[in-house]
């Protein structure tokens, strides 16, 4: 009873939301809506508790144990304390009714002003590493160590130089070519790999729904 | 009718009204659409129509919309289903109006089965029936065949190797929701994967992204660990929440990785921008690299910055791969079946095309 009752739910829903694919008609498609939008978001604001566990046990259990870095798990918990009092007292932005005051001064500290001044910058700044692991990334991927490395060589070797007025300049076909590595080998690959995938997807699906893979139930029994 | 009298009058002044105004309902949609098409005056004064409505229970005509003077055709998306409309196409020029004749009554009905999506449907029952076949014949004992998927024959090794390192085994279960069909993929081969880990008694570490996420991993590496018999193995701080913040997440998984030190990291399901700073991290501390999503613009990331690389629907195939489950291995054979069949109506499709324009090709 425990997986079936979960199994059949899945099979009506996933039926309905197949079905709603061909049916237009609003009696569907609205229910179908509020499926997608409203349920998954209900269920999502459920699983945040569950999350927020998780990261206060992990992080004490971390202190508890004295593990490596454990200090750090300070400044996550006291962080995570301190962005919930302002944001469930402190507002999420000056014009917002709040308990508590969320400025000094000129010195503003509301949800709004912390995820711009701090969220914001700090997940630049990792976004921005990418271009150095690009490089070094390059940098292996184009050491042509055999046929395919080879290939892969050549290929950005051509897109590179045809991207720029140095290749027109020395080989004056050169963009061409490159536009089309772009849109013809490049393209023709995207899509093999796209009607793969839209096949797993489906396959997956369908297991699914027939109950043969039951992993999400929680493992067991596929 | 004073529209007629005001056409006449404003014909004489050089515009001619739109002709053959027709309404009628826009097939295949959930109604409240009526689609209005004229012919236009060859006027080169011409600015652009103005569309009017008017309702049977209503003497006013309303202006339901504007357009350009190209356009010989007008959808009204607000249309009430069930009433009776008609509408006129007013010319505009800069200095003169020419309203057309109203065109017959029209009404919006919503549709229960859209044609257009017709061909998804036949090729969905095609695609049912062959993957059901191919289960049942599996139930019945039959072996089947699958190719050889060298990123997913290395995930023993790999767990062997940590074993014997005595270093953890890093999953990350991508960054997407519960949601995207890749991320439950991904969950189906951290299933099997904790059931080895388990029985190796090798660490496991599963930081997640996604509350959802998060609750379903737990629950499957606990139920993986009982199920070889080993629960008492499974701990809770295995399988954890990071954050849902798509850099910091980036940056946790690149500490753990150097802090940790595992000696395997499975990137598995959906990445985006993040994906080559964890694959360039792990392959910094030395750890073996399986990655594996249905992303193609991640793909060339992975496949550089990792030792194998599963692509597309090899992410999909993996459980049933892994697991050796008959059952399992059936779908994949149907999956391989249909992308053959798709492979030779592309061939054939296209010699067609080229040959004649035959009207059944539309149905593809």
């Amino acid at each position: 009873m425990k997986k079936r009752i979960p199994l059949l739910i899945v099979l009506v829903l996933g039926i309905f939301g197949a079905t709603a694919f061909v049916v237009p008609h609003p009696v569907v498609r609205n229910v179908d809506e509020v499926m997608r939008n409203d349920i998954i978001r209900i269920i999502t604001a459920f699983s945040i508790v569950l999350g927020i566990g998780s990261i206060i046990r992990h992080h004490v259990i971390k202190i508890q144990r004295k593990a490596e870095h454990w200090p750090f798990s300070w400044v996550t918990l006291i962080s995570l304390a301190v962005s919930a009092i302002i944001g469930l007292f402190g507002g999420l932005d000056p014009g917002t009714r709040a308990w508590l005051p969320t400025s000094i001064g000129g010195f503003s500290f509301h949800m709004q002003s912390i995820y711009v001044n701090m969220i914001i910058p700090l997940g630049a700044t990792m976004f921005s590493l990418l271009a150095f692991f690009m490089a070094s990334a390059a940098y292996r991927a184009f050491r042509a160590r055999n046929l395919e490395a080879t290939l892969l060589l050549l290929a950005a070797f051509v897109m590179m130089l045809g991207a720029v007025p140095l290749g027109r300049m020395l080989i004056p076909r050169l963009p061409d070519f490159a536009e089309w590595i772009l849109t013809v080998p490049n393209t023709a690959a995207k899509r093999g790999i796209t009607f793969g995938v839209g096949l797993g997807m489906f396959a997956t699906s369908l297991k699914i729904l027939l109950g043969i893979e039951r992993g999400w139930l929680g493992g067991g029994g596929s | 009718m004073t529209s007629a009298i005001l056409t006449v009058v404003l014909a004489l002044a050089g515009l001619a009204p739109p002709t053959d105004v027709a309404a009628a309902d826009r097939p295949d949609d959930g109604g409240r659409h009526i689609v209005v098409t004229w012919q236009g005056p060859d006027d080169p004064e011409l600015t652009n129509y103005r569309i009017l409505r008017q309702p049977e229970n209503g003497e006013s005509w309303d202006t339901v919309g504007i357009a350009g003077r190209l356009a010989n055709r007008f959808t009204d998306g607000s249309a009430v289903d069930g009433v009776r409309y008609r509408y006129a196409v007013v010319a505009l020029s800069t200095d003169a109006v020419a309203e057309s004749e109203p065109s017959d009554w029209a009404t919006s009905t919503p549709s229960w089965f859209d044609s257009n999506r017709l061909n998804v449907l036949i090729w969905t029952i095609v695609f049912i029936l062959l993957l059901v076949g191919l289960i049942h014949q599996a139930r019945r004992g039959r072996k089947l065949y699958i190719r050889r998927i060298a990123g997913l024959d290395a995930v023993e090794e790999a767990l062997g190797r940590a074993t014997e390192m005595g270093r953890p085994i890093l999953f990350v279960p991508g960054l997407s929701s519960v949601a995207d069909v890749a991320t439950i993929a991904a969950l189906n081969i951290l299933s099997e994967v904790a059931k080895k880990t388990a029985s190796f008694g090798t660490p496991l570490i599963v930081p997640n992204r996604d509350p959802i996420v998060y609750t379903v991993a737990r629950e499957m590496v606990k139920e993986a660990y009982t199920t070889v018999g080993r629960p008492d193995a499974f701990s809770q701080d295995m399988v954890f929440f990071l954050t849902d913040q798509q850099f910091a997440f980036a940056a946790a998984v690149d500490g753990i990785m150097i802090r940790e030190k595992p000696a395997t990291n499975f990137l598995m399901g959906m990445f985006w921008a993040e994906s080559l700073i964890m694959a360039e991290t792990g392959a910094s501390t030395g750890a073996i690299q399986i990655a594996g999503t249905d992303s193609l613009s991640q793909l060339p990331f992975f496949i550089t910055a990792c030792d194998y690389t599963l692509i597309g629907e090899e992410l999909y195939a993996a459980s049933a791969y892994i697991s050796r489950e008959p059952l399992l291995l059936g779908s994949v054979l149907g999956q391989d079946l249909i992308k053959a069949v798709i492979l030779v109506t592309i061939v054939v499709g296209t010699i067609l095309a080229l040959a004649t324009p035959l009207p059944v090709l539309k149905v593809f």
